[in-house]
């Protein structure tokens, strides 16, 4: 696999310390804003959605990055940024130096082909009408990477046997096949132009935990194999425990924590990191008897009229005047280590 | 203690095009007053349709309850007539399900689906019923509980919704709650307050619970016993420690060593099993989980291993009998 000379244009002001590896990916005062509209003839908005709200990170060459955070902090919605699935509203992402938004269609096609995604459901993201071989083959055949059909379809033979799969099922159709299979179908798919970054967007929660083993063990071996960079988003602070080298932790739109695995989990600093932590059960009645359990008050509040200050004062036990007032900054508190919160 | 439920050769099968289904495939478990029972296993273990057997919710066509005995409260719950049922169910069986946006009736308020269980079974004035719900709806740690009555479902995030359920399930005070999945839909941190909130009911109000689950964390943190089911049969059951600490059967321990913990060093690779749960249409007359066994021997393939007790109050349906000698445990 060839990569291009990566140039850093944009210096980046936070997310983490440069120290080894090149960087494949930073995103810079990412902010994505949905607007709420009324009216059917003449709509207005009357609202916006602040699904991603100013959020700065960088991933390297190599690296897997989790992202954690509960349903509507807009962990799927950077991943999808990121794959220019949506126009942020303001902020840059740039990939190998070069600015995405930037981009005109032709050239954004080429990004597309080191870019690709995993999506959570292994039922909807794969059209029941087309054979799995011709799933596989679409975006090779798209890309026109390769134009001769034969020397195609021994591709897709390929990368189904790479994911674990019978290369005669190249033959058979979605509904034909277990969820475990299905998502290595959609790997498959992601893997299919020889991709340099792989957006995991809860590419295992869908299944069972003997299955969803197996693929974690396979996005893995993949990794290793062919020196993948994935940014995994998940709920599941386990699994990502598990397969990421740095984990960073979103609430409401914002990035409250983003440390290397084993500090966050070891040492984690902001209060919301520490009641996700607790809230997770472990598997082992002996341990779980021992554990304090801190459970956090109330739910997370909407993301149209988010709270003032710090988004997560509301619930937080630490909370202090100056928390529902101003908006803590995400700064570097140990090498590595970044957290946005007043009480650090 | 005394019993309160026993279940004994539940079998429960589904008739379709593809053939039969069998869901459950004779069972038997019993719960004692006040305990906490868990199910676990994968989807399309029979866990779930274990639960609505027992409750006699089994759609009929396709579905049907071919043997078995349920005795609940000295009743045996298999010869009541469907009133009679209709009576114990809601009423002394509180019941919570998975998916709370699709259990709970979008167009009627929350005030009245929560009083009319009430009403149906206690015999209540509308008044009393309304009063009664009130105190549920804080019970259940929902604030503004007045305002709350008068809206609808859509109204509520998921987790309030769980919480109205699990109003609902506790409102005749009922001796047994069976909670399927209860949050399995819900974030991490909903997910610890509702279960703390079940748990502290049920502790408070001497209710038995049995809870279906998937997570094996879940089932760690609040299960007495657990039971472990596989292609529609129990293979392990014991107490939540000896299965955590002392797996025997084979597919016990592949599940435990398929999650990842985060109280251990991150470990470099995952073990589960390779495979798939095998099609319950097409089940023969040796030990399910056979094909993906690392145990397997000869026998397996001849006959279907019953439970057999290995150690104190632990039962294993293998045929090693709970003596596994892991390689990995071995290793480390």
């Amino acid at each position: 696999m060839s990569t291009p000379k990566i140039v850093r244009e944009a210096e980046t002001g936070s997310g983490t310390s440069i120290d080894l590896g090149e960087t494949l990916i930073t995103v810079k005062d990412l902010k994505m804003h949905f607007p709420i509209t009324e009216g059917v003839v003449i709509s207005r908005t009357v609202a916006t959605v602040k699904a991603v709200d100013g959020i700065s990170f960088e991933i390297k060459k190599g690296e897997t990055l989790g992202l954690v955070g509960e349903s509507g902090c807009g962990k799927t919605t950077t991943g999808r940024c990121i794959l220019q699935l949506e126009n942020q509203t303001e902020g840059s992402i740039v990939f190998e130096g070069q600015e995405l938004k930037d981009l005109d269609q032709k050239q954004m096609a080429k990004v597309r082909e080191r870019i690709q995604v995993i999506f959570q459901d292994p039922y909807s993201s794969l059209n029941p009408r087309m054979k799995i071989g011709e799933i596989i083959a679409e975006p090779i055949h798209v890309h026109k990477i390769i134009e001769d059909k034969t020397e195609r379809d021994a591709r897709v033979r390929e990368l189904l046997t790479i994911c674990g799969l019978n290369p005669a099922f190249a033959d058979r159709y979605p509904h034909e096949m277990s969820g475990g299979q299905r998502q290595r179908v959609g790997i498959a798919r992601a893997l299919a132009l020889n991709p340099e970054f792989i957006v995991c967007d809860e590419a295992v929660s869908a299944l069972d935990v003997s299955i969803q083993a197996q693929v974690i063990n396979l996005l893995e071996d993949l990794r290793d194999e062919f020196d993948l960079t994935y940014l995994f988003i998940s709920h599941d602070l386990s699994v990502v425990r598990h397969l990421c080298h740095r984990v960073a932790v979103m609430y409401l739109g914002k990035m409250v924590e983003l440390a290397d695995c084993d500090e966050l989990y070891d040492n984690p600093l902001h209060p919301y990191t520490n009641v996700l932590l607790s809230a997770v059960p472990i598997p082992d009645p002996d341990v779980e008897a021992g554990r304090a359990h801190e459970i956090v008050k109330g739910e997370v509040p909407s993301p149209i009229n988010p709270p003032s200050g710090c988004v997560f004062h509301p619930r937080c036990t630490m909370a202090t005047e100056r928390c529902s007032q101003e908006i803590p900054e995400f700064r570097e508190v140990k090498a590595g280590h970044w957290v946005a919160c007043w009480e650090v | 203690m005394t019993k309160l439920l026993e279940i004994n050769g539940l079998t429960t099968y589904f008739y379709t095009s593809g053939g039969t289904v069998k869901a459950v495939d004779g069972i038997s478990y019993d719960l004692e007053e006040g305990e906490t029972l868990a199910i676990v296993g994968e989807s399309g273990c029979g866990k779930s349709v274990s639960a609505l057997s027992l409750m006699r919710l089994i759609p009929n066509p396709p579905g049907e309850i071919v043997d078995g005995k349920i005795i609940f409260m000295g009743k045996d719950l298999l010869s009541l007539s469907d009133e009679e049922m209709r009576n114990i169910r809601g009423k002394d069986m509180g019941m919570v399900f998975q998916e709370p946006m699709t259990s709970l009736n979008p167009v009627l308020t929350i005030g009245l689906q929560l009083t009319e269980t009430l009403i149906q079974h206690l015999n209540v004035t509308p008044e009393d019923a309304n009063k009664r719900a009130l105190e549920l709806m804080q019970m259940v740690g929902i604030s503004d509980a007045g305002r709350r009555l008068s809206q609808y479902p859509h109204h509520l995030s998921g987790g309030m919704r769980q919480r109205v359920m699990i109003a609902m399930a506790l409102a005749c005070e009922p001796k047994l709650i069976i909670a399927d999945e209860p949050t399995t839909a819900l974030d991490v941190t909903i997910q610890a307050q509702i279960l703390e909130l079940m748990k502290n009911l049920t502790r408070d109000h001497g209710i038995a619970m049995i809870i279906i689950t998937h997570n094996l964390g879940v089932v760690a943190r609040y299960a007495d016993r657990v039971n472990v089911m596989y292609a529609g049969r129990i293979i392990e059951k014991g107490s939540a420690h000896q299965i955590y600490h002392n797996p025997s059967h084979p597919y016990t321990l592949a599940l435990l060593k398929s999650v990842p913990r985060m109280d251990q060093p991150r470990q470099a690779k995952l073990d589960p099993v390779d495979g798939q749960p095998p099609d319950l249409t097409k089940l023969d007359g040796g030990c399910a989980f056979r094909p993906r066994c690392r145990y397997v021997i000869d026998r397996c393939a001849a006959e279907i291993p019953e439970l057999e007790e290995t150690s104190d109050g632990q039962l294993t349906a293998c045929w090693h009998g709970g003596k596994l000698n892991d390689p990995l445990q071995e290793a480390s």
